[in-house]
């Protein structure tokens, strides 16, 4: 792997950069909220998962999400990329609110949005370059992203695994190439489920690498995880909100992250 | 004419396809099979009635215009008499208006005609048979009930038949065998829709995680939708242009069509009606086209 100083840092990033779209540089906060959560509530089945609870991911912004497992961290990104309708309370993706979108509208709003899923969520019949490309490809912008697939492989170290079918992939490539398909549109914030869930400590320094570099052009990260290892990793590199998810309320976790 | 233009683009569009798109959708074998199989067996069957609606307009016209412009009058008489009075409903015919010919049948044309029922070899002669006179009629007609009336009383064993008591429900029966052509066309149509609409939702339900990944990294629904209503279109003009060329190689297959023959080997086309069933692609293709985009775009709502 070539690290993300290799793939090429600003430069790289501003080609990638759809015109217009990043509108705060480096660690630049305020401004609009990318993605807004105003008192939302969550209930599955008659069991609530959470309830009043606010969030404002800022441009340039990195969160982490922590909280036991069941606590409803899947969920609360579900929320944030409009997988997942809110039960109670608002929420707003680059200032709509989500109630009044249709499915076209968040689909559009999802093109601004790089996920990086618990399990992933490739297509299992298209090689790897295609699956890194497919976001583009969906919103018919496939020959800009062609043009810089070698960097970006590059940057996330698969660059011999372009033709490679996902289920030939570790799951430390997988991560990888999810990390590479979230952020091959130039989103505007990145969104991360467990995305060191399946790999070892080495590999899940890699990853945190790259999300690092990527909130530095000016990205808005938020990452939810349980590895507190890994938190405290990242505040060594980056000035990281810890948020806990416990007992359905949201907290600013304490110093001891 | 602009949105004419605009759907002809789309449709061009369609057609033209983007590969990557398609490769998005895995392709699904026994709902392309099924596709490809009802498609043509439709087309197959489409040809056919296509066939038998052309052929049964074109005998209720041929019936129709036959007994129309004819007429016969049946003629009995005591034996020494018979000469004379054809020879006088001869005359008599000769001066109505609208007649424009008539001939009495000798002989060898009364055993010809009755030569399918009783064989070649009726003494004709020796039977008492009517003498037929048959009437050619003017475009116009004639007055079957002045003409009934003079020869009654000129020419009392004579009996005019103008042929309308056959010619009602010959074409009435010709006519109602066209629209059932049409009914069946319209029925197989409706039948290609229900079978492609249904292939195309066990497709997408195959590949319901195909498009919830699809709609994870921002597709649209029309994104989705497109793939698989390009392959189902493609897929049922392809199966029909092989039921079509199949049908229309049974058709030609048939006995050569011959006005006076009967009826089944009347089916089929002639001269430019054989460009008729090379409609059918086109339409399945269409009907494909709608029924699975109207499928595709319900379960994607559904799927929401």
């Amino acid at each position: 792997m070539q690290g993300p100083a290799r793939w090429g840092g600003r430069a790289t990033a501003a080609r990638i950069e759809p015109a217009g779209r990043l509108r705060h540089k480096e660690g630049q906060a305020g401004g609009q909220a990318v993605i807004e959560l105003r008192q939302v509530g969550m209930g599955y089945g008659g069991r609530r998962l959470f309830a009043g609870l606010d969030l404002s991911l800022q441009p340039g912004s990195f969160h982490f999400l922590t909280g036991p497992s069941g606590a409803g961290k899947t969920t609360l990104l579900k929320l944030c990329y409009a997988e997942l309708r809110a039960t109670e309370g608002q929420v707003m993706l680059f200032g709509q609110d989500t109630r009044s979108m249709g499915r076209d509208a968040v689909a559009l709003a999802r093109r601004r949005i790089g996920v990086v899923h618990q399990d992933c969520q490739f297509l299992d019949h298209l090689p790897l370059a295609e699956n890194i490309l497919l976001p583009l490809t969906v919103a018919g912008r496939r020959a800009e992203g062609e043009v810089h697939l070698p960097e970006l492989l590059a940057w996330v170290g698969l660059s011999r695994r372009a033709d490679a079918l996902p289920p030939e992939l570790s799951g430390g490539e997988r991560q990888r190439a999810a990390l590479a398909r979230a952020v091959i549109t130039g989103p505007e914030v990145i969104l991360a489920d467990e995305p060191t869930g399946n790999i070892d400590w080495d590999m899940s320094q890699r990853l945190l690498t790259l999300l690092v570099e990527l909130n530095r052009m000016g990205r808005a990260v938020l990452v939810a995880t349980h590895d507190l290892t890994l938190i405290r990793a990242a505040k060594a590199q980056v000035a990281a909100r810890v948020l806990r998810l416990r007992e359905g309320r949201l907290l600013q976790a304490g110093a001891d992250l | 004419m602009n949105r004419a233009m605009a759907l002809m683009r789309r449709l061009l569009a369609l057609l033209r396809g983007d590969p990557q798109a398609d490769r998005a959708v895995p392709p699904t074998g026994f709902t392309a099979r099924l596709t490809l199989f009802t498609a043509a067996a439709m087309a197959f069957l489409a040809v056919f009635a296509l066939a038998l609606s052309t052929a049964t307009g074109r005998l209720a016209e041929r019936w129709g215009a036959e007994l129309a412009r004819t007429a016969t009058l049946r003629l009995s008489a005591p034996e020494g008499q018979m000469a004379a009075q054809t020879a006088t409903a001869l005359t008599i015919l000769a001066q109505t208006p609208g007649v424009a010919s008539s001939h009495a049948l000798t002989p060898e044309e009364n055993r010809a005609l009755l030569e399918p029922w009783f064989g070649p070899d009726l003494p004709v002669e020796s039977l008492p048979i009517p003498q037929l006179i048959e009437i050619t009629l003017e475009e116009d007609g004639f007055d079957a009930t002045g003409l009934r009336a003079r020869l009654q009383a000129e020419v009392p064993g004579a009996v005019l038949d103008d042929h309308t008591r056959w010619r009602a429900p010959l074409t009435l029966a010709a006519s109602r065998l066209r629209w059932l052509g049409v009914l069946a066309l319209g029925l197989i149509a409706l039948s290609t829709a229900a079978m492609i609409t249904l292939a195309a939702q066990a497709a997408l339900a195959a590949n319901a995680q195909v498009i919830r990944v699809l709609r994870l990294v921002g597709a649209q629904d029309v994104y989705i939708a497109r793939a698989f209503v390009r392959r189902f279109t493609l897929r049922a003009l392809w199966g029909a242009m092989g039921g079509t060329a199949a049908g229309l190689t049974a058709l030609w297959m048939l006995p050569a069509a011959d006005t006076t023959e009967g009826f089944l080997t009347g089916l089929g086309f002639r001269g430019a009606g054989w460009l008729w069933p090379l409609l059918i692609p086109p339409f399945a293709a269409i009907t494909a086209f709608a029924a699975t985009r109207a499928a595709a775009l319900a379960t994607l709502r559904a799927q929401s």
